[in-house]
């Protein structure tokens, strides 16, 4: 048994014991790390949207504010990966939706709040909109000895991260030791998840190839609108719920409809996830939460 | 390895058929009188394909031939390992060879406006 599988297998086994403590490579335990920390992914807002799979649509986002800013303890930070707005071909409504998503997030406590771009932010402007608003669609910043990528594979209509973006991410890899704990925020899956509905980065193969080298690499993104963990090699690939409306399993329908509002669970398949950064370089606790606390 | 790009495994009898199959398509071709693919003209607009259903031969080898009418837009058959950029106004011709049967999905996979992601169709293969 190679040490893919062996990776593999501690994530079933992880996801099998109902909790979600992600512990993929045992060696260098040590390597890379200050302090234990916590921090806060939500994504897929898609604030804007309007429709029978979300009746509470205008209530969801507060509704998740709320229970973050429930949590004991404010997060350190909070990592929005992505689709804060729902698309919209007129650039002065995807502004107005914009400022309304910062002015609705704003009471979130966490030591700093870090936005990206989903392609409905993004594509139909090469991300103007959102930089107007909200600043770099890429960038890094490190924080208690974890280096963090935030990398963007929508600006591009294309849906790739495109040769300049990548020529930035080699220059910024080549400072980091092979034994850098590393983070890697995207909004569509680096990987082929399922190109037949557009989950896929065209020229992901290319980044991931760029981050192998690298022994403590881990990925969180959206997009797919559900939890979802996939290894390539060592790296381990980690999917958030929405805020707006779940997305059915990779092909198991005919199309990418969403999953329909259900009156008697509401809310049901979607939510917002905690990850804890503890000892050992690659290990995160990942929470998964609901968007009510009594849902 | 995608479902419909997959050679299912020939039974003995099947792959004598196919060899002779092959021996008289070759002959065909070294007489210069095999048919042309067929050529299939697909439209694109905001947000859909026209034809959104292809009907395709097990087999059978076909160049499709995409035009955009209003914007850029992409064709995308993942199943086929095939895509092409569609320029507004030009026609982009595809080659693509039907494998087994089944449904196949294709995709704009350029985003494109608010109905993009309803914008695809499907390859039936029987």
């Amino acid at each position: 048994m190679d040490g893919t599988w062996r990776r593999r297998d501690i994530l079933r086994l992880a996801g099998a014991a109902g909790g979600a403590v992600f512990a993929s490579a045992l060696p260098g335990w040590a390597a890379g790390r200050d302090e234990d920390f916590v921090f806060v992914q939500l994504s897929d807002a898609h604030w804007g949207f309007e429709g029978a799979p979300n009746p509470d649509a205008r209530g969801t986002l507060p509704k998740a504010v709320a229970a973050v800013n429930a949590l004991p303890t404010p997060p350190d930070f909070i990592m929005f990966t992505g689709d804060l707005t729902h698309t919209t071909d007129d650039p002065n409504e995807r502004r107005r939706r914009m400022r309304e998503f910062r002015e609705l997030i704003a009471p979130l406590r966490a030591g700093k709040v870090w936005l990206m771009p989903g392609e409905h932010d993004a594509s139909l402007d090469a991300g103007a909109a959102y930089r107007e608003l909200f600043g770099p669609t890429h960038y890094t910043f490190d924080h208690k000895g974890v280096h963090f990528i935030v990398l963007d594979n929508v600006s591009d209509p294309a849906g790739q991260v495109g040769e300049t973006q990548r020529a930035w991410l080699a220059d910024d890899l080549r400072k980091q030791s092979r034994e850098a704990r590393i983070v890697v925020f995207t909004h569509r899956p680096l990987f082929d998840l399922y190109p037949q509905w557009d989950w896929a980065t065209r020229d992901g193969e290319a980044v991931v190839a760029q981050l192998m080298p690298y022994r403590h690499v881990t990925v969180f993104y959206g997009h797919i609108h559900q939890e979802h963990h996939h290894m390539t090699g060592h790296i381990a690939h980690h999917a958030a719920r929405s805020l707006m409306f779940p997305l059915p399993p990779a092909g198991s329908q005919p199309k990418r409809a969403p999953v329909a509002w259900d009156p008697g669970q509401p809310y049901r398949g979607l939510g917002w996830r905690t990850v804890k950064a503890t000892r050992a370089p690659d290990a995160f606790g990942l929470t998964e939460q609901p968007v009510q606390r009594d849902a | 390895m995608p479902e419909a790009m997959n050679t299912p495994p020939a039974s003995g009898r099947r792959t004598v058929l196919g060899w002779m199959l092959a021996g008289a398509l070759a002959g065909m071709i070294a007489r210069g009188d095999a048919a042309p693919p067929r050529v299939i003209p697909v439209r694109a607009r905001r947000f859909v394909f026209l034809p959104d259903r292809i009907a395709l031969k097990a087999g059978e080898t076909v160049i499709l031939a995409l035009t955009a009418e209003d914007i850029l837009m992409g064709f995308g058959a993942p199943d086929f390992h095939v895509r092409a950029d569609l320029p507004p106004g030009r026609t982009v011709q595809v080659t693509l060879t039907a494998g087994k049967p089944g449904t196949y999905r294709f995709l704009c996979d350029i985003f494109c406006g608010t109905g993009h992601e309803d914008m695809g169709g499907t390859i039936e293969v029987t």
